[in-house]
């Protein structure tokens, strides 16, 4: 090994450009939550093989074409979990590992790291989007509704799971996140209107109804099988979206 | 650019009604090392991250290149390295590398200086599969690869082989020369003596003894010498050849010299056994070194 040069070593410090550190730390998230094995089953995986199972087997009684019932709420199924799940558990252990704390003493600065996730996790959902319509057109799917009313719906959807996410992520340690954000997923899975139609429900439709989820699934399944954006369901996501982000960010922490 | 790096005056912090740090003042001059020695629980890691902005202090005052230590136009300028952990798990060293030389716009080559630390070979392994010494490293390199002008090192060696070590030294010896600022800590003595100017050594969060290496080995130093002769040789005349030290006969035929032993004190006893006719058996030099002088102010071993 040869010893250092002089002057190679000498200070020249500046900042990269704001740009700069978005490109490269959206880049550093994305490679994360795509090697990560947990999140792409989380995230790809298990929404696909429910879309595919749940359309062509009986176990779940739906009214009209079963494939134009399950897209909608598998759609919902996948922003929730790489808004929330993968979210929080990828920032629970960014903070146990004292990652978070680190990037604070770099140039990086805790914006641009939060606009960052946010990239890549609609990134990842432009992905997961694609890949859900792909195989819903080859089971049949046929849509109504616009991609703008689509859209409109994810994106409130992606804020408000966002903010439970990190306020989840920023507030309890690696495991316990993992644990209460694996244990959210299931239950909203199974009340979200996801899997079972909420008139399934009786009485506690109403409530239901009103869960980010039941928003979300029962937004983009309104507007895709029937052309029509419910004004609740944009109502609901946004009020979730504005509590969520305002307890995010009080409760956050770093380290 | 100001002669002082880093100013801390009358630090305090306190957990739990318990002064952590308790009314600490040193400086750093730029372009210096500094080593602050001190036990575990001395207060060495909550005084570095005061300064390096992750906590506040109760009292007192830090300024660290002028500014407040949480002042974000210090971050490209001040590049820090925890005493652990810091890495994403799932990056690979290369990649991880790459990402904090990214934040900046004139970065240091990332694989020059993981060669240079003997991380070529693991470039391509995920940070949670590198080993304790290996992360040690790359956070290091993560800490430089910015070109800051001051480095904090929270105990930079600490769980490395011997050869890593080297590559560690020589890394902060050529940040010295071109003139960045290194404040580290640790808990080796070897270290403070061959890297540091200044030593700050800290016990139950307050300066116990400050100078550089040297003056703080030979502060107060008795140093021995000792050889073995023929018994009875004149003191009286050997005391009169080296008047800085206390001559005596410990032993029949072993002789001590206390007081303040170098090269002239050696020099002058070979001449006196020379003169005398008399060949000195197991000539033994002892240094006090800046281990003894930590035991001495602290009444405990550094190693913990």
């Amino acid at each position: 090994m040869t010893s250092w040069a002089p002057g190679a070593l000498a200070p020249r410090p500046a900042a990269a450009s704001r740009l700069q550190l978005l490109r490269s730390q959206t880049k550093a998230e994305l490679t994360l939550t795509l090697r990560n094995g947990e999140q792409v089953l989380l995230s790809l995986v298990i929404p696909l093989g429910l879309l595919v199972v749940l359309t062509l087997l009986p176990f779940v009684n739906v009214d009209g074409r079963r494939v134009d019932f399950f897209v909608p709420g598998v759609l919902a199924l996948a922003v929730m979990s790489s808004a929330f799940t993968g979210q929080a558990i990828a920032t629970g252990f960014e903070r146990q590992y004292g990652v978070l704390k680190r990037l604070g003493a770099t140039p990086l600065p805790r914006g641009v790291l939060l606009a960052a996730k946010t990239l890549a996790v609609l990134t990842v959902e432009l992905l997961q989007l694609a890949l859900i319509c792909l195989v819903g057109l080859a089971l049949g799917w046929e849509p109504h509704g616009n991609l703008l009313g689509v859209l409109a719906l994810v994106a409130l959807g992606t804020a408000a799971f966002s903010g439970f996410g990190l306020l989840l992520g920023g507030t309890l340690r690696g495991l316990t996140t993992l644990a209460a954000a694996n244990l959210v997923w299931f239950v909203l899975l199974l009340l979200g209107g996801i899997v079972f139609p909420l008139s399934q429900f009786g009485g506690a439709e109403a409530a239901l109804r009103l869960l980010p989820t039941a928003a979300l699934s029962d937004g983009l399944r309104t507007l895709l099988q029937q052309g029509d954006l419910v004004t609740r369901d944009l109502l609901a996501l946004a009020g979730w979206a504005i509590v969520a982000l305002t307890a995010a960010a009080k409760a956050f922490r770093w380290e | 650019m100001a002669e002082t790096a880093l100013e801390v005056v009358d630090l305090v912090k306190s957990y739990a009604d318990r002064n952590v740090v308790d009314g600490l003042s040193f400086e750093v001059q730029t372009g210096s090392v500094f080593a602050l020695l001190g036990p575990n629980g001395a207060g060495k890691t909550t005084t570095v991250e005061i300064a390096e902005g992750f906590r506040k202090g109760d009292g007192g005052h830090v300024r660290v290149l002028g500014h407040d230590p949480r002042d974000v136009s210090l971050k490209p300028r001040v590049g820090v390295m925890p005493q652990s952990g810091g890495g994403y798990p799932g990056l690979r060293a290369g990649e991880l590398l790459r990402l904090f030389a990214s934040y900046h716009r004139h970065p240091l080559d990332a694989s020059d200086l993981l060669d240079r630390l003997g991380l070529s070979d693991v470039a391509g392994t995920a940070w949670r599969r590198l080993s304790g010494g290996q992360q040690q490293r790359l956070s290091l390199a993560m800490a430089v690869v910015g070109r800051p002008e001051l480095v904090f090192l929270d105990e930079p060696t600490a769980g490395l082989d011997p050869q890593a070590r080297r590559a560690t030294w020589e890394l902060i010896e050529a940040l010295s020369r071109d003139g960045v600022t290194v404040l580290l800590t640790t808990h080796l003595m070897d270290e403070a003596e061959r890297l540091a100017d200044d030593v700050v050594v800290i016990d139950h969060g307050r300066v116990v003894a400050h100078g550089t290496v040297a003056e703080l080995t030979r502060q107060g130093a008795i140093g021995q010498l000792r050889f073995t002769a023929a018994p009875g040789l004149d003191l009286v005349d050997l005391q009169r050849a080296v008047p800085a030290c206390v001559a005596s006969e410990a032993a029949p035929g072993s002789y001590l010299l206390e007081g303040d032993v170098g090269p002239q004190l050696l020099a002058a006893v070979t001449a006196w056994c020379a003169s005398q006719g008399v060949l000195a058996h197991d000539l033994q030099v002892e240094q006090r070194t800046l281990e003894d002088v930590f035991l001495e102010l602290t009444g405990r071993e550094l190693r913990a």
